[in-house]
């Protein structure tokens, strides 16, 4: 997350990333009709979104939100507690929702923020009622349909205490779509003793550049996983996201999946802020170039005595091109703070791909199998019907990247 | 099977072996002994095809074709096999999904894995953690698994418990007695292993070079009593390639 970041920090990652020409995308893009059957989108918006991790049959799911470009095509609940709605609604339905917006996000964080708060173009809200235990995970999928145009969303997700969600969501374009500019503010609420699990699937255009800005607030007890997969081409990528654990014995976590293609660059990061006696941390990284740059942050602040938090990131680089940067940062505010952090980067060890040559495999199924091995998702510790779906997702999108 | 013809190889320009001459027939299985360093899991990683080993001089000549230039993975289809001695650790990689991608057709992964009590190894990323036993088990499985004509095994008893000996043994023999044809080249220090799979020939290998060549027991014993240094006195005193001299 940018805005709490020192202002140094802002401006590297900013830099590394590259700027961008808000005015150049089109920001009127032509509205879309609400498909009461999700199975109604076509083939190739199906294929995009299933290689994103969104089922548009619903299996296994305990509701939808599908936007494309500037209108909400699908927003539907299949499980009771659990509420599925854009944000334009939320903010009809309930005056306190006001409550959550721009909280953990600051609204002037940067001319992103400010975009998405000048023209919003929806978003999801989703919300688990108090002690709701969804049993099937909750699909969320911001689409870009139309080339050229710039997407602002605001979502919101709140797990109310003692609740359990589970959410994947994928963003994804249509084929023909070159180039786009995503902006998504995410704000993720988790109260006492609930546990929200959020994994999000990158599926963009090569041409798309993207800036989540997102933070998460974690009560006394409750449980904030967050899982990051980007392996498709993506021109440029930024991000920060930023957890805030304030209550007792919260925990939070983050893990990245990242592989950068020739040409983009991926500067992505995970922050934890431990303001609570007993609260506890983990970042974890995975970082593949096959010749792009990647910048792979990471930031522990421990703000109380009694806390404990890690942060590891390996990175692999498959080719002779391309570069990747550990920024590892831990900060200790008073005693008794336990941080620690590993990290490690390398190239491609022969000697693996020659074991597994000589079992039969060429060179590039070695190496592909190697790299996937490296981009295992069992480090993530989701539940097994994510687990699932993740693996489904990963595997339809690796089809087209190895 | 195999022929080698004046193999000499250097590996980062140091030179491991020189001038080997071997020949494995169909449905044989030799012994290779020496000290460490002598140049053994040389021998077999050139076998394959490892490209830290560079032959400088020579051929090697499998099933009637010289594989000097083909690649690890050519030589792994044509029918060369090998159970490493210390292979790397595949992180994210499972037994299963290694097995599974070379396996023939009619292979029970979870039957062969049961008889080598592997059961449990199936889900874990290749060689992680395992221990030497594990790992050579592991490498017996992925051997089995495959359909190697010619195996490599590089010394399939260090590390092994005395329980786990005649297992590794008997999966060996199995692996072997496949077809009549097929063919191996087994590198132990001990000979331990030979009390369970039958070599056929044993021969030593010391400094890089090959040195005489006999009834595998009878060599081991000789070595038992006399140590390698023996060997070449020997060879300097009989420079016959092939001959063994029995103790006297």
């Amino acid at each position: 997350m940018v805005h709490n970041m020192p202002k140094r920090k802002t401006k590297k990652g900013l830099s590394q990333a590259g700027k961008i020409d808000i005015p150049s995308y089109k920001s009127k893009a032509k509205s879309l009709g609400y498909l009461e059957d999700l199975a109604k989108v076509s083939a190739d918006q199906k294929k995009n979104m299933l290689s994103a991790g969104v089922d548009p049959s619903q299996k296994g799911r305990s509701g939808t939100y599908l936007q494309m470009d500037h209108s909400v095509v699908h927003s539907e609940s299949l499980y009771p507690g659990v509420e599925v709605m854009s944000t334009t609604e939320a903010i009809k339905k309930y005056e306190w929702v006001d409550n959550y917006f721009w909280k953990v996000v600051a609204l002037d964080a940067d001319e992103f923020t400010r975009q998405a708060h000048n023209q919003p173009h929806h978003g999801y809200f989703l919300r688990a009622l108090p002690g709701v235990k969804a049993t099937y995970p909750l699909q969320a999928c911001l689409f870009i349909n139309d080339n050229n145009i710039i997407q602002n969303v605001h979502n919101v997700i709140i797990a109310e205490e003692g609740s359990d969600l589970q959410i994947i969501t994928g963003c994804a374009t249509a084929s023909d779509v070159k180039r786009g500019l995503h902006i998504g503010i995410s704000e993720f609420y988790v109260k006492r003793g609930a546990k929200l699990t959020f994994t999000m699937i990158h599926n963009w255009a090569e041409d798309v550049c993207v800036r989540p800005r997102t933070a998460a607030l974690v009560e006394e007890g409750g449980t904030f996983l967050s899982n990051y997969i980007c392996l498709k081409p993506v021109k440029n990528l930024q991000m920060y996201p930023r957890a805030e654990l304030v209550g007792r014995g919260a925990v939070g976590r983050y893990n990245s999946i990242l592989f950068a293609h020739p040409g983009g660059v991926l500067d992505v990061g995970s922050r934890v802020i431990l303001k609570a006696e007993g609260s506890r941390a983990e970042v974890v990284a995975r970082a593949v170039s096959a010749g792009g740059d990647i910048i792979a942050r990471g930031h522990l602040k421990g703000e109380v005595a009694g806390i404990k938090a890690h942060l590891e990131c390996r990175g692999l680089m498959v080719t002779e091109k391309g570069r990747i940067h550990a920024i590892p940062e831990l900060e200790g505010t008073v005693e008794g703070v336990d941080l620690s952090h590993e990290a490690a980067v390398g190239k491609i060890a022969k000697d693996e791909i020659e074991y597994l040559m000589s079992r039969g495999l060429s060179q590039g199924e070695a190496q592909a199998a190697i790299v996937r091995g490296f981009l295992d998702t069992s480090i993530m510790g989701l539940p097994d019907t994510l687990q699932k779906e993740v693996d489904e997702a990963i595997t339809a999108c690796e089809k087209e990247v190895f | 099977m195999l022929k080698i013809k004046n193999l000499t190889v250097k590996v980062s320009g140091k030179e491991v072996l020189t001038d080997i001459n071997l020949r494995v027939k169909k449905g044989q299985t030799i012994a290779l002994l020496g000290p460490n360093g002598s140049g053994k899991t040389s021998l077999l990683m050139t076998i394959i095809g490892f490209s830290n080993y560079e032959i400088t001089q020579g051929s090697i000549i499998f099933k009637g074709r010289k594989i000097n230039d083909l690649s690890i993975d050519e030589r792994a289809r044509l029918g060369i096999g090998m159970m490493f001695q210390r292979p790397p650790t595949i992180r994210g990689v499972k037994v299963r999904q290694m097995v599974d991608l070379i396996k023939g057709g009619d292979f029970d992964i979870d039957r062969a894995a049961g008889e080598l009590n592997l059961r449990e190894f199936l889900e874990r990323d290749i060689n992680l953690g395992f221990s030497g036993g594990e790992i050579k088990r592991s490498e017996l499985l992925q051997l089995l698994a495959g359909g190697a004509r010619l195996s490599l095994f590089d010394e399939p008893e260090s590390g092994v418990d005395l329980e786990n000996i005649a297992l590794v043994g008997e999966i060996m023999n199995r692996i072997l007695k496949r077809d009549k044809d097929n063919s191996a080249l087994i590198i132990t220090h001990t000979g331990y292993i030979l009390d369970y799979v039958k070599a056929d020939e044993g021969c030593i290998l010391v400094g890089g070079r090959l040195h005489c060549m006999g009834e595998p027991k009878e060599i081991l014993k000789t070595v038992k009593k006399h140590g390698y240094e023996w060997c070449i006195t020997c060879q300097r005193e009989k420079p016959r390639k092939g001959s063994h001299r029995p103790e006297k």
